[in-house]
């Protein structure tokens, strides 16, 4: 096993992720925790150094007044046994959370070494069309990248990435590890080959990791809810913006991928847009954007 | 409104009726065969989901359908190999208008359906099966359907889907020409077909439809796009004052958690 954090060189390592596309039962927590043990087992028998659950997939998407009943403590059973686990794999999963004060969040935690390294609240919560989610959950308030043994990374839950500021802040705060935990409900069909939310989380998957040289791993969830398809296809992306692997469409899946850590550095020196990026340029012209907005 | 991508619609809709009807822990499915395009589309789609022996048909014809609807139906479940059985709805429905004899064809066809609808719940109890539903797009939104009728089912695997895409996936799946082909029709009296009744094509009214629902062009919108400001009026009020139909009965609120206001869980609850 590599050391847990290791800032520097650590992009050059390759490691092996899986995507765990998996089909939670609604508001089924025991059931689910089974389904994401065995897939954390079958990430491990191909060992795997991460493996990703897509977002909510603990307690399945279009929960609505279930929220509170399927809702976790950190310090939840539940959550123990996710860090007794990865002290053989990293893990990423999705959940409901419950605070202290009793707000419930759509959030995900990094696991690894038998601890919760980070916690991602979703900030954008979908509220139009089949979504609903401010009416039931609270909104994270932050983005931060934070230090794994495979680099510094971030996390994103579904929507947060349609916000181009969010992978943007992630980015500018160190991460080249994009990691996207999705319940992307399946519509728009049309004469095209795709449906229309698969070509677009396409499209925007690709051009986030090309926008910001940075890898993606996206994983998406499978199934039906009420007549709603959940589609999957869940891929990891090269800092380049090209596929490297993509999990199957509509099917349970687990997409396990051997990541080329050179192939992170190659990009930042053959494209240096990150490097470029200027930081005071921005910040100087929201603010000016941010104090026109007051008046 | 393009051609629809057909194999995608079709993978979509088989897994939805092969999960939504497995995950409440039943194999099996019923629905009503009229003989037209609608159901023999959803037993296509059901026996390839569930597999043809999981799938039981009922063939209700009333004594002044149209002979060629049963044979029609009957080519439909031969051809899938299906189970079909057919039960007269006649001695039920004549035994209750012998005491109302003067009912108009609107009565007689609303009863008709709801009859049916009562052979198809007691069939769900009986095997144990899932009833589905036969109901397209442009009927649910135009409101051409029996209320607790043939719009009552426990899944509906083409309501998304307008008629011309029906049409589109019926060939894909192989259904039979001559039921591909034919005039639509309620088949309650001879010679009635659904776009005499309506007034307008399926192809028309699909066109406005998808421009007014789905890609919510305004009516200026509309107008410039071609369509005639009467028939906009006239889709436009078909489906407002047949909104009731497509939604569950409203309750009296006097709680602070009353059903379906704020008491809200999906159907797969726990599923």
């Amino acid at each position: 096993m590599l050391p847990l954090t290791e800032k520097s060189g650590a992009y050059t390592v390759d490691f092996i992720v899986a995507l765990a596309q998996i089909k939670p039962k609604l508001g089924c927590l025991a059931e689910n925790c089974t389904l994401v043990e065995s897939a954390i087992e079958r990430a491990v028998a191909d060992r795997a150094d991460l493996v990703v659950f897509p977002e909510l997939a603990l307690t399945g998407y279009f929960l609505k007044d279930l929220v509170p009943d399927v809702a976790l403590r950190l310090d939840a059973p539940e959550i123990a046994r996710i860090r007794e686990l990865s002290r053989h794999v990293a893990i990423v999963v999705g959940f409901v959370e419950v605070s202290d004060d009793y707000r419930f969040f759509n959030s995900a935690i990094y696991v690894d070494g038998g601890e919760i390294r980070h916690i991602h609240r979703k900030v954008y919560l979908p509220t139009y069309g089949l979504f609903d989610e401010q009416r039931y959950l609270a909104r994270g308030e932050r983005f931060r990248a934070f230090d794994t043994r495979f680099g510094r990374m971030g996390m994103l839950i579904c929507e947060d990435m349609w916000h181009l500021s969010a992978p943007y802040i992630l980015a500018m705060d160190g991460a080249t590890t994009l990691v996207c935990l999705s319940s992307s409900p399946g519509r728009g069909i049309s004469e095209d080959e795709s449906l229309g939310s698969t070509a677009a989380w396409q499209k925007l998957t690709s051009t986030t990791a090309m926008f910001l040289n940075s890898r993606v791993f996206y994983c998406n969830r499978v199934g039906y809810e009420d007549g709603v398809n959940f589609w999957g296809g869940s891929e990891v992306i090269a800092p380049s913006g090209s596929v490297v692997s993509r999990a199957r469409l509509f099917d349970e899946d687990l997409l396990v991928t051997r990541v080329d850590g050179g192939e992170l550095r190659r990009e930042r020196i053959f494209s240096p847009m990150m490097r470029d990026e200027s930081l005071s340029i921005t910040m100087k012209e929201l603010r000016r954007i941010e104090k026109g907005r007051d008046c | 409104m393009g051609d629809v991508n057909v194999k995608l619609l079709r993978r979509i809709l088989v897994g939805f009726i092969r999960e939504e009807v497995t995950k409440v822990g039943i194999r099996k499915a019923v629905l009503g065969l009229s003989g037209g395009i609608d159901s023999a589309l959803v037993a296509y789609l059901a026996a390839e989901a569930l597999g043809p022996e999981n799938v039981h048909a009922c063939i209700m014809p009333y004594r002044t359908s149209n002979p060629e609807s049963e044979a029609h139906a009957r080519l439909a479940a031969e051809h899938l190999g299906i189970h079909c059985q057919v039960i007269e709805i006649t001695p039920m429905i004549d035994a209750y208008f012998s005491r109302f004899p003067d009912a108009d064809s609107m009565r007689r066809g609303n009863k008709m359906a709801r009859e049916r609808m009562t052979i198809l719940y007691d069939h769900s109890a009986a095997l144990p099966a899932l009833v589905l539903g036969t109901s397209n797009k442009t009927e649910l939104l135009l409101g051409y359907g029996t209320l607790y009728g043939d719009m009552a089912s426990a899944l509906n695997p083409i309501g998304d889907i307008y008629k011309t895409q029906v049409w589109q996936l019926s060939e894909e799946m192989g259904v039979p020409r001559d039921i591909i082909e034919k005039q639509p029709s309620a088949d309650l009296w001879a010679g009635q077909t659904d776009e005499q009744e309506l007034g307008f094509t399926y192809r028309e009214v699909d066109k406005l439809l998808y421009s007014m629902v789905d890609q919510r062009m305004s009516r200026e919108e509309l107008v410039k796009n071609g369509f005639a400001p009467d028939f906009i009026a006239t889709v436009s009020a078909r489906i407002q004052n047949s909104h009731f139909k497509r939604r569950l009965p409203i309750i009296a609120k006097v709680s602070n958690r009353t059903i379906d206001r704020d008491f809200r869980y999906s159907r797969d609850w726990g599923k």
